[in-house]
């Protein structure tokens, strides 16, 4: 996307594994992530995504392969690797009996800031993340999206290569979630750092440089969002009927396209839709209620190379339980 | 050893630096001191900030004292153990065994922070730290030693009211005496903490480990003449060789003999073990307990 990327690599991934008792989580993923960009690893919940960062973060011990992050063996080193990267957790992990500030000293002191640098540091960081205003307020009077920008100055404070975000967004609202990638955005110009991130939410995979699209512990796709969006051949038509399995044969037998069962809708890629759409109504003789056409989405990227959509019910159950507990806790607390 | 390795790595780890700002390499003994520090900080900042809890943790061993210790002081008069002439009174028996109480529960309480730590995430932040997990459970034991330490010697603004006069060398001799307490049950409470992964095990500690610890631990009554199951339970808690030493030097202060301070004195096949024996099996108490602790953190999860 951007010709100015180093073409270096800064994290490097062959052959991970991770087996647990029964379960393989991760089955074999190999993964390459340039310096200056930012990378979008894809999937839905339970895909692998939170094992495989754990891995490169030296949170986990792969079962098997290797993956060198700013050039250190995971395995070999992993204080090293530590010390180079930054992290911001799915599930929030500030003191929020403490300020903002104290937040940031005390990651300041563990992680060996120089004390000289420290003052300085902090207050750029507060400042890049407009968190100045309420540096010394605590935690707990924090909104949600001050916490996650907290999160992410505190794990941009000892200058690491690279910043890893587990679901940066998740919980967030849409505006929120919009101040979080304008931020990213910046930090990336401003400290030329890598970016490397999970979500499983599509539109925002259409910011990163890269992605990675994971599904049942493997990567199905890797490259541009523009690239990927062009494995799925023109334009997407949905429709949907009162007959839809009559409907679905119909199409296959008379127009020669295969639809995609999608929540009792049926969705096809075409060349061009403006030809096709008005062949399927003159010719379909099981009823058509609706239809719509769009250019191609990551959403139907995934459904192409998966077989399945990726937000699933249990998905939506699993972020209103999330929002609920940490209301709830937050609270108590 | 494995030099050639190690040279790999770091010309890879240089080809990757261009231009991101070049990370030093970091004193680990240095780094573990400013993690330990840190650590304390934190807990002492968050005692610090939380007043209500300070005033609020001195309502409870008043009311031992003014409860309990007035309404066994008369119920135990002529004829009792501190019933007679130029004795002591119960409620001055009893005070320095709620300054020990003031230091257990703190103690154990504080290093228990650390299961909340782990259920609300921040325990997270610092495991992964580039740090030696052993700063953990170093700055964890010490800040609630020192947490534990102030709550107990707090309570010797009560001395007065309960009849016990205290010197000045008296209150410095009792500040070690306080802090090796304290640092005994914190490392206990570490030890504890670093194998509970939810709250839900907390109660159980309490119930069953840090009441039977006040109980035997001689706070409430003197461990002499007790039947023989009980004389061996209250000289297997590690509380009790801490409490006796509290009793011994408030009460010698107040000019009776000390063969009457050393009546009350905790003993071990009759005889009364000198102070600084009880505060060396303390201290050991808690070099193994921090010990076990450090070993539970440095298991990767």
């Amino acid at each position: 996307m951007d010709g100015s990327v180093g073409a270096e690599a800064v994290i490097q991934a062959t052959g991970l594994v991770k087996r647990y008792k029964e379960v393989e989580a991760v089955r074999g993923i190999d993964l390459e992530v340039r310096h200056g960009e930012i990378f979008g690893f894809l999937g839905p919940n339970g895909a692998g995504k939170s094992t495989t960062i754990s891995i490169l973060c030296t949170l986990l011990t792969p079962t098997a392969g290797t993956a060198r992050v700013a050039g250190i063996d995971v395995a070999h080193d992993p204080a090293r690797v530590r010390q180079r990267i930054g992290l911001v957790f799915q599930d929030p992990s500030l003191d929020d009996q403490l300020t903002g500030r104290e937040n940031l000293e005390f990651h300041a002191w563990i992680y060996s800031v120089p004390s000289s640098e420290r003052g300085k540091r902090i207050d750029e960081m507060l400042a890049l993340l407009q968190l100045t205003d309420r540096a010394n307020s605590q935690v707990r009077t924090y909104s949600g999206g001050m916490k996650r920008r907290l999160e992410i100055a505190r794990g941009m404070l000892h200058q690491p290569q690279i910043l890893f975000l587990d679901e940066p967004t998740l919980g967030l609202d849409p505006q929120t979630r919009q101040s979080i990638w304008t931020h990213l955005n910046e930090l990336r110009a401003d400290k030329g750092i890598t970016i490397f991130m999970t979500t499983h939410y599509m539109d925002e995979a259409e910011f990163c440089d890269r992605i990675a699209i994971i599904d049942q512990g493997k990567i199905v796709a890797q490259g541009t969002p523009d690239e990927l969006k062009a494995m799925v051949g023109g334009d997407v038509v949905t429709i949907t009927s009162s007959r839809p399995d009559e409907a679905a044969a119909e199409i296959t037998k008379m127009l020669g396209v295969t639809p995609v069962r999608d929540n009792g809708s049926l969705r096809m890629e075409v060349p061009d839709a403006k030809v096709f759409v008005p062949r399927l109504v003159r010719e379909l003789t099981a009823p058509v209620d609706t239809v719509t056409l769009r250019r191609p989405s990551l959403d139907d990227v995934f459904l192409k190379l998966t077989g399945h959509a990726i937000r699933d019910e249990a998905a939506g159950t699993k972020d209103q339980m999330r929002a609920m507990a940490s209301r709830w806790m937050g609270r108590r607390r | 050893m494995d030099g050639p390795e190690e040279m790999s790595v770091e010309t890879a780890a240089q080809g990757t630096r261009q231009s991101a700002p070049a990370v030093e390499p970091i004193d680990t003994r240095l780094a573990s001191l400013r993690a330990i520090y840190i650590i304390w900080y934190r807990d002492i900042l968050r005692y610090w900030r939380d007043r209500w809890r300070l005033v609020a943790s001195l309502a409870q061993p008043l009311l031992f004292l003014v409860v309990f210790g007035s309404g066994l002081s008369s119920a135990l008069g002529r004829g009792s153990l501190f019933g007679t002439a130029g004795g002591f009174s119960y409620i001055q028996f009893v005070y320095p065994g709620i300054i020990g109480m003031a230091i257990l529960f703190t103690a154990i309480f504080g290093a228990m922070s650390i299961v909340w730590d782990r259920e609300f995430g921040f325990l997270k932040e610092v495991l992964v730290a580039p740090i030696d997990r052993s700063a953990v459970a170093i700055g964890k034991a010490l800040g609630s030693t020192t947490q534990a330490m102030i709550q107990g010697l707090i309570l010797l603004v009560l001395a007065p009211f309960v009849g016990v006069k205290l010197s000045f060398l008296t209150i410095v001799e009792l500040i070690p005496l306080a802090a090796v307490l304290a640092f005994g049950l914190s490392t206990f409470g570490v030890a504890l903490a670093s194998s509970m992964k939810s709250l839900q095990g907390f109660q159980v500690v309490m119930n069953f480990l840090m009441m039977p610890m006040f109980f035997l631990s001689g706070a409430l009554f003197p461990l002499t003449n007790l039947p023989g199951w009980m004389t061996v339970l209250t000289r297997l808690d590690p509380a009790s060789y801490g409490v006796d030493p509290l009793r011994r030097v408030v009460l010698a202060e107040s000019g009776r003999s000390s063969a009457l301070v050393d009546s009350f004195g905790l003993t071990i096949n009759g005889q009364v073990l000198p102070i600084p024996l009880e505060a060396g099996i303390v201290l050991g108490f808690g070099a193994v307990m921090l010990g076990i602790a450090v070993v539970m953190f440095q298991r990767r999860d």
